[in-house]
């Protein structure tokens, strides 16, 4: 086996084995990177950006990036926090957030990264408020699409767990979207089983298990009670 | 008898299962597979599309995910003639709107249109490589430049009557593009040869040095000379080769990346036409060096009237022994073109390296560099075009003799492609280290203002910098500059290149897909007079967190125009912006608010109709 | 010398107001504090003089909504959007969703009144007194409109949130809101 080496995150003594990401060295570490696109079980894929860094100076994701030894990284510095606070707000403003109404609040990751990151100040960036499908076809799950922040986590877990691509990008640029395997998602396969539905595979609300909406009384739900990564690990407590 | 649409469709299914059987139903070959459904059927619709996934064991969403990713592609039927007229700022600023109106008019049909009989498309498309003789545009594959109202109506005349684009009657082009494999009225332009490119060239000279040497010297050859990679990063050539070949792998290849789409470069059109052979020696070079048996062409979809001469060129190479893998020669080593399919990201290596094997361009996630694991998963060399040209003459000649040109950091010559507001727009080789003031007075350019050197994400000069040199340690390019003058609207150019780059963005992660649209946005508002002095720290600050926080070259480089007008054009903005005194918002007009619902409501507004007086 | 407060409710549901009313016994100490000048409170309807802050629920979806923040932002020294409505458009802004169609308030307007098989129309017609305000034809977040200098999310913020930022704003002691009274919903 090949031998573990150690940097410094924020100051903090890290170790790592050779090729695992600065994400994952942390993680073991118990210290916490935030993150949307990235989560437990899937291969990185480094789209979101919430988790850059600074490695010797140069902006990197965490989530992808492998640690190197006597590596110097930064994460929790203002100019670090002020780029998350720019993309999380990006994908407030690309698509159509509505908190109030949606089945996701409270254990919703992009609101929650919000929270964490303090993002209370009013934002000079436009809402592009796109026309987006939602896609109710199924009878036991509906995509709302307007909510869909493009992590491609269900892609990756239809795609490797559940071994059915029922999910995949389709087009490109700002009209990038999450398309289906058929005319609708009651033409594919999947399943309410599938572990692309598994309510802790969404961030966000986009899939939605129907008939069950709001089962967490307000003051309950899992970030109500603490900030999204106070485990160390983001969501699973 | 009219076909029934079921045999109809049946009949479609079995040739599309033909052509995926023809690239070995191999889902690697996807690209390929896709150009031919698309020139056969005129689009690939969703029918298709799952026969394709069928026929090669994938999915159809991701069939459907490779057609929407790539421009020359579509899901509804095109004309069986699409005129992509280019609207690049260079061709917009040369006439394209008249052209367009001149298209128009005679075909019946707007752009983004397609004719109901199904005749004729009517298509917008960024920088076809055709700058220096702008407007331009092309007619299915066929290259047609230097339009005027004039001849846009003998063309759109020619094909209404039924001509198809190779009948058309155009002027001849020069040089190489009178072979009648190219047939092209397409005119280099050389205007300058330097002694490493385009001056007489012996033909494989430094490939039969490298043959003679152990491929290590080779390399270490190549890493003497400091030759950077040409297409506009400018990565040390010889590093990338190094590690290919330091990589252990069974097999490795070598790309060469003809995908040029940076706005206003055109000079690899020109190597392509004039150099081939040069190109394809450096590439083999490189295989050589590496031990790589399988090299690439990726050419631009702009370029495929280049394709039927480079397939002659490459068979030719074969027949001589230089090239094929029965070949005992140089190593074995043969190359295949892949064309692309409209998409300027592919020009990014990993994103080009995504394309070949079948993906949608989008670039791959660094570490592993394309080097170390490229090409379905191999040690995989790309260069760009001129960069090849460069290391066969630095096999020839030495390392030394090309570092006697150019500056310590960028040694040799390069090609640039100078168009805009000049009076002899085409290429120029130069020693790297030129000032940009030396080449505008080559190109005579009296009337320069500005100039963007590097393509949309380059950078904006004014005049005072015009004796900013054209290098690594300073202005670096991949061979772009354009020449603007006073007459110009800087902030019309800015927007332009945004929209090229929300068009070309690949969408992949977050700062660019939306942080792109975003600067646009202020951009528009600025020059429509709505924003005020506090808007330029908003465009900075955002322009940095783009910057920073993008995955790929694009995103990191998209900010420039934004950024570099900002310092060097300040003026400009001043004159636009306004001090906010009353608080309100200048963007928000409250009339054309209220428009419809007046006409809907039959009355007008009791609070900002001030002649209202009821009823 | 005690502040001045304005408040108003535009294209929101007053749910603001009623989160304000919800600090209980603590409006006995707000009012040490401030004097509300234009207020559903105590229902002045115009300004009787400058304010130093003013409260703006809800977005702006017809003419007397932004003839209404243009006032405000003319009155008062700070302007706060208060509440996911004023601040991104809320509920309301979800008919911007068909902003795109061909002639979209009338289909808003035919969806809403004629359309729907919910609907209970025996008229068959859309309100159009001359009384009622004219619609814009998208909904406008308060910061589309004027210049915002803070504002509160939520839907609506908690008690404990307005009255802590409210404080601060008085006050003028800036502060971090704690995690639990930053909330979207």
């Amino acid at each position: 086996m090949a031998e573990k080496f150690t940097f410094s995150l924020d100051g903090q003594e890290i170790t790592a084995e050779p090729g695992q990401s600065i994400m994952k060295a942390a993680d073991a570490a118990g210290v916490y990177i935030p993150r949307l696109c990235d989560t437990e079980g899937l291969k990185p894929q480094g789209s979101c950006r919430v988790c850059v860094v600074k490695m010797n100076g140069r902006t990197v994701a965490a989530c992808t990036q492998p640690a190197r030894a006597d590596a110097i990284v930064e994460s929790e510095t203002p100019e670090i926090m002020g780029y998350r606070r720019d993309l999380v707000r990006m994908l407030f403003h690309e698509g159509n957030h509505l908190c109030p109404i949606c089945e996701a609040s409270g254990r919703c990751e992009l609101q929650a990264m919000a929270y964490r990151l303090g993002i209370t100040q009013s934002t000079k960036y436009p809402y592009l408020q796109p026309v987006r499908p939602v896609d109710a076809s199924h009878p036991d799950i509906v995509l709302d699409t307007n909510r869909c922040i493009l992590c491609g986590r269900c892609i990756r877990a239809s795609r490797d767990i559940d071994g059915k691509n029922v999910f995949e990008y389709v087009g490109r640029g700002v009209h990038k979207k999450v398309g289906v395997n058929g005319d609708s998602l009651a033409d594919t396969d999947v399943s309410i089983d599938d572990r692309a539905i598994n309510l802790e595979t969404c961030p966000v609300g986009c899939i939605i298990q129907k008939g069950r909406g709001f089962f967490t009384p307000i003051g309950e739900r899992q970030f109500d009670l603490a900030p999204i990564g106070s485990n160390g690990k983001g969501r699973k407590a | 008898m009219p076909e029934s649409p079921l045999s109809k469709h049946a009949k479609a299914e079995q040739a599309v299962m033909a052509i995926c059987e023809r690239f070995g139903n191999d889902r690697t070959r996807l690209l390929d597979i896709l150009l031919e459904v698309q020139a056969r059927f005129r689009c690939v619709e969703p029918s298709l599309m799952e026969c394709i996934a069928r026929q090669i064991g994938t999915y159809r969403v991701e069939v459907e995910g490779m057609v929407s990713f790539y421009a020359f592609f579509s899901d509804s039927p095109r004309g069986q003639v699409v005129i992509r007229l280019c609207d690049d700022i260079i061709d917009r600023h040369a006439g394209t709107e008249e052209i367009a109106q001149v298209f128009s008019r005679i075909l019946g049909i707007g752009f983004g249109e397609t004719s109901p009989d199904g005749r004729f498309t009517l298509e917008y498309t960024p920088c076809i490589g055709m700058s220096d003789q702008a407007p331009a545009a092309l007619i299915n594959e066929r290259v047609v430049t230097c339009l005027t109202p004039a001849r846009a109506e003998e063309i759109a005349l020619g094909l209404k009557q039924g001509l198809g684009p190779g009948e058309l009657d155009l002027p001849e082009g020069d040089g190489n593009n009178l072979n009648p494999l190219i047939g092209s009225m397409v005119r280099n332009n050389i205007r300058l040869r330097g002694e490493v490119l385009l001056s007489d060239v012996p033909a494989d000279a430094g490939l039969h040095k490298a043959l003679r040497r152990p491929p290590d010297q080779v390399r270490e050859e190549v890493e003497r000379a400091g030759l950077l990679g040409l297409g506009g990063a400018g990565f040390p050539a010889g590093r990338k080769w190094r590690m290919a070949a330091d990589t252990p792998a069974e097999r490795r290849f070598v790309i060469c990346n003809a995908d040029e789409g940076e706005p206003g470069t055109f000079k690899d059109r020109v190597l392509l036409t004039e150099r081939a052979d040069l190109m394809i020696e450096g590439m083999t070079i490189a295989a050589y060096a590496v031990k790589a048996r399988e090299g690439i062409i990726y050419l631009r979809a702009e370029y495929a009237y280049l394709r039927r001469y480079l397939d002659t060129v490459l068979q030719r190479r074969r027949d001589q022994g230089l090239l094929g893998t029965d070949a005992d020669g140089p190593g074995g080593f043969d190359i295949r073109i892949q064309m692309g399919a409209g998409a300027y990201i592919c020009g990014e290596e990993s994103a080009l390296i995504s394309s070949c094997e079948g993906l949608r361009g989008e670039p791959k996630n660094r570490p592993p560099f394309p080097a170390e694991s490229g090409y379905l998963g191999y040690p995989t060399i790309v260069g760009n075009v001129e960069t090849f040209c460069c290391a066969a003459r630095i096999l020839d000649r030495g390392a030394a003799w090309f570092r006697s040109w150019g500056t310590k950091a960028s040694a040799g010559t390069k090609l640039l492609s100078v168009s805009g507001d000049c009076e002899r727009p085409g290429v120029y080789e130069l020693p790297f280290g030129i000032s940009v003031r030396e080449l505008l007075d080559l190109a005579v350019a009296p009337d320069a203002a500005a100039v963007q050197v590097g393509g949309a994400s380059g950078q904006m000069i004014n005049m005072s910098q015009f004796d900013r040199r054209i290098c690594q340690e300073d202005l670096p390019t991949g061979g772009s500059v354009m020449v603007f003058s006073a007459k110009r609207n800087i902030l019309e150019i800015v927007e332009y290149f945004l929209d090229f780059f929300i068009e070309e963005s690949c969408g992949y992660c977050t700062p660019c897909r939306v942080g792109n649209v975003f600067l646009k946005r202020r951009i528009g508002k600025i020059r429509q007079g709505l924003c005020q002095p506090e808007d330029l720290d908003y465009l900075r600050e955002l322009g940095k967190t783009v910057a920073e926080t993008s995955r790929c070259g694009l995103g990191h480089t998209s900010p420039n125009p934004v950024l570099s007008t900002i310092a060097n054009f300040p003026l400009v903005y001043a004159a636009l912006l306004k001090i906010n005194r009353d608080g309100r918002e200048a963007s928000f007009n409250i009339q054309s608010a209220l428009e419809e619902s007046r006409y809907l409501a039959k009355r007008r507004s009791m609070i900002y109709d001030p002649t209202y007086e009821g009823d | 010398m005690k502040k001045r407060i304005a408040t108003v409710s535009l294209a929101g549901c007053f749910g603001c107001h009623m989160s304000l009313l919800d600090i209980d016994e603590r409006l006995l100490d707000l009012l040490k504090l401030v004097e509300f000048d234009r207020s559903p409170f105590n229902d002045f309807k115009r300004f009787t003089g400058r304010c130093d802050i003013g409260l703006v629920e809800g977005g702006c979806c017809n003419e007397e909504n932004v003839h209404t923040l243009h006032e405000f932002r003319a009155n008062c020294d700070i302007l706060v959007a208060v509440g996911q409505c004023a601040v991104m458009g809320g509920l309301p802004v979800m008919r911007n969703a068909i902003m795109h169609a061909e002639d979209p308030l009338r289909e808003c307007l035919e969806t809403a009144y004629l359309d729907s098989e919910y609907v209970l129309n025996p008229t068959n017609s859309i309100p159009n007194d001359p009384a009622l305000p004219l619609l814009l034809d998208k909904v406008y977040t308060l910061a589309d409109v004027v210049k915002v200098d803070y504002q509160i999310p939520g839907c609506p913020p908690s008690s404990e949130t307005l009255w802590q930022t409210l404080n601060a704003l008085i006050t003028g002691h800036r502060q971090r809101l704690p995690y639990e009274l930053i909330k979207y919903d």
